[in-house]
């Protein structure tokens, strides 16, 4: 099993929840104010931070696709 | 396609009936609208679909339901569907010259700087938890408690402490909460025809108006009186609260009071409604009560603070505030001005009409959540995880790029009161469990009274 992470650029309003749960995996575009995935096929050892970061993320603007 | 080919729903309270305000004869459903709204936007999906149309006096309103129409609706742009223009009845509440709300990028900017950034959050944890047992200091062994008039109240501190700052919200007493609420009272739907028009609730509200402006101005008064210890002008810049920066810049009273309505507005009574709800429904499902408590207990055994917990996971309470917020969204309907002419699922949507989506409509959808009208925090349990698999139909924040700014807020807070209140108290109902209800005769919401419940403090 192996999972890809989702980032919707375009409803994503900048609260950056995602980066302090998984800052390996969810950085931040400075100049769009909105996130920025450094790592769009994490490892299945980050999927219960990825998972939370998804839950939380104010914006619903994340998601998770398995492979 | 163009209007004509969307089906208008049936009419059942007709606009020329003796029943109906004679400013409001003639207007279509905008008088079924101010009686009974949901069963107006019920039928609409039933009748018409994901699409389907009801008349407001002079505007068409395209009602959008479904994940797909939804999604449309809540992806377009704000320069095609402009949401300040669709909500008439808040301008005479903020004032002239104050924006109903700001861009999404504005509102992004906003985010960067101020109040709701994610490092500011556990100040207002604390904050929060503050100001709740402030509010239950002088509870005895037992009580009984009115839930709007305790959660309007404590929400007005809330959100005045975290948004305006500590030194106002410590100026301010229930005279301020009750204006509010009256504020909030003045929403009537006969402001699609005339937002000033000569009604009661009108009257009140512009009255309510002009005793906050006054309550302000006397803040301000005291914190520009020369040689007096209550002279604020002078204060280092970290002690500093947005009345103090809007005072320093010469701002008038009544223009400050309009920013500070609006700032509250969309996180008072959208919290305390959610807060209520939220007690009815556990004392309704005593079961799902049982374990919200038990995970709380067992959270705070070890001493921690709610402030700290609040910020994080309480996955039994969430999902029973999750559950609460599909059943009871604060806000029914949310609408939009055509700005120019729009494509919907085939359908040309003119510039000029109004579209809505309703969160009450959508978030009962059974195909996406099934037995919906039944209280089951179960759905939001992995795999179902009914929120995230239906991000356009779970819509009690809105979506897309306008989704309630302030929902992480919104969640600590309730995490936060629910963390204080069911640890040191039982409650009751103190009237039948049915006899709970929104009224809904305003496009602002409340609870109707009474809605009372009886309180005993728990021996721990």
């Amino acid at each position: 099993m192996s999972f890809r992470v989702v980032a919707d650029t375009s409803i994503c309003q900048g609260h950056q929840l995602c980066q302090g749960e998984a800052p390996d995996v969810f950085g931040f575009d400075d100049d769009a104010d909105t996130v920025l995935l450094l790592e769009e096929h994490p490892d299945e050892s980050r999927r219960d931070d990825v998972t939370t970061a998804v839950k939380y993320c104010p914006a619903f603007a994340l998601s998770i696709e398995e492979n | 396609m163009t209007l004509a080919d969307i089906p208008e729903v049936s009419t059942v309270l007709d606009d020329q009936s003796p029943d109906v305000p004679a400013i409001i004869k003639g207007t279509g459903h905008l008088p079924e609208m101010r009686v009974d709204p949901i069963g107006l936007f019920d039928r609409v999906r039933a009748e018409c679909g994901d699409v389907g149309r009801f008349r407001l006096a002079d505007k068409d309103v395209v009602l959008v339901t479904g994940a797909e129409a939804n999604e449309a609706f809540f992806r377009a742009p704000e320069d095609v569907l402009d949401q300040a223009a669709a909500y008439p009845f808040m301008t005479p509440i903020f004032g002239k010259g104050v924006v109903f709300d700001a861009s999404p990028e504005e509102r992004q900017q906003m985010l960067k700087n101020q109040a709701l950034r994610g490092e500011q959050m556990r100040g207002h944890a604390q904050t929060i938890e503050a100001e709740i047992r402030r509010m239950v200091a002088d509870w005895g062994a037992e009580g009984e408690i009115d839930l709007l008039d305790f959660f309007a109240e404590l929400t007005i501190y809330t959100t005045s402490s975290c948004l305006i700052g500590k030194p106002f919200r410590e100026e301010l007493d229930s005279s301020f909460a009750h204006h509010y609420h009256e504020l909030e009272r003045g929403t009537d739907a006969i402001a699609y025809v005339d937002p000033y028009a000569d009604i009661e609730s009108f009257a009140l509200r512009d009255a309510a108006r002009v005793r906050l402006v006054a309550l302000v101005q006397d803040i301000i008064d005291r914190r520009v009186s020369t040689g007096s210890t209550s002279d604020r002008r002078l204060v280092a810049k970290e002690e500093r609260d947005l009345l103090d920066v809007l005072i320093s810049i010469d701002m008038n009273a009544d223009t400050i009071t309009g920013i500070f309505i609006s700032m509250m507005f969309a996180g008072h009574h959208t919290s305390s409604g959610t807060a209520s709800w939220a007690m009815i429904e556990l004392l309704r499902n005593p079961s799902v009560l049982s374990d919200v408590v038990s995970e709380l207990d067992a959270l705070y055994a070890d001493g921690s603070e709610v402030s700290f917990q609040a910020l994080r996971s309480i996955p039994v309470l969430e999902a029973a505030l999750k559950e609460t917020l599909r059943l009871h969204p604060p806000l029914i309907i949310l609408m939009r001005l055509v700005q120019e002419d729009f494509e919907l699922l085939g359908h040309t949507i003119p510039a000029g009409t109004l579209i809505a989506a309703s969160p009450k409509v959508s978030n009962r959808i059974e195909a996406d959540f099934p037995d919906a009208a039944s209280f089951d925090p179960g759905r939001y349990i992995d795999p179902r995880q009914e929120d995230l698999q239906n991000r356009w139909t779970w819509i009690p924040f809105g979506a897309g790029k306008h989704r309630c700014v302030g929902n992480a807020f919104a969640m600590m807070q309730m995490k936060a009161i629910f963390s204080v209140v069911l640890r040191d108290f039982e409650f009751e109902m103190a009237q039948p469990a049915e006899d709970y209800r929104d009224d809904c005769s305003k496009m602002v919401i409340q609870l109707e009274q009474p809605c009372r419940v009886r309180y005993r403090r728990r021996s721990r």
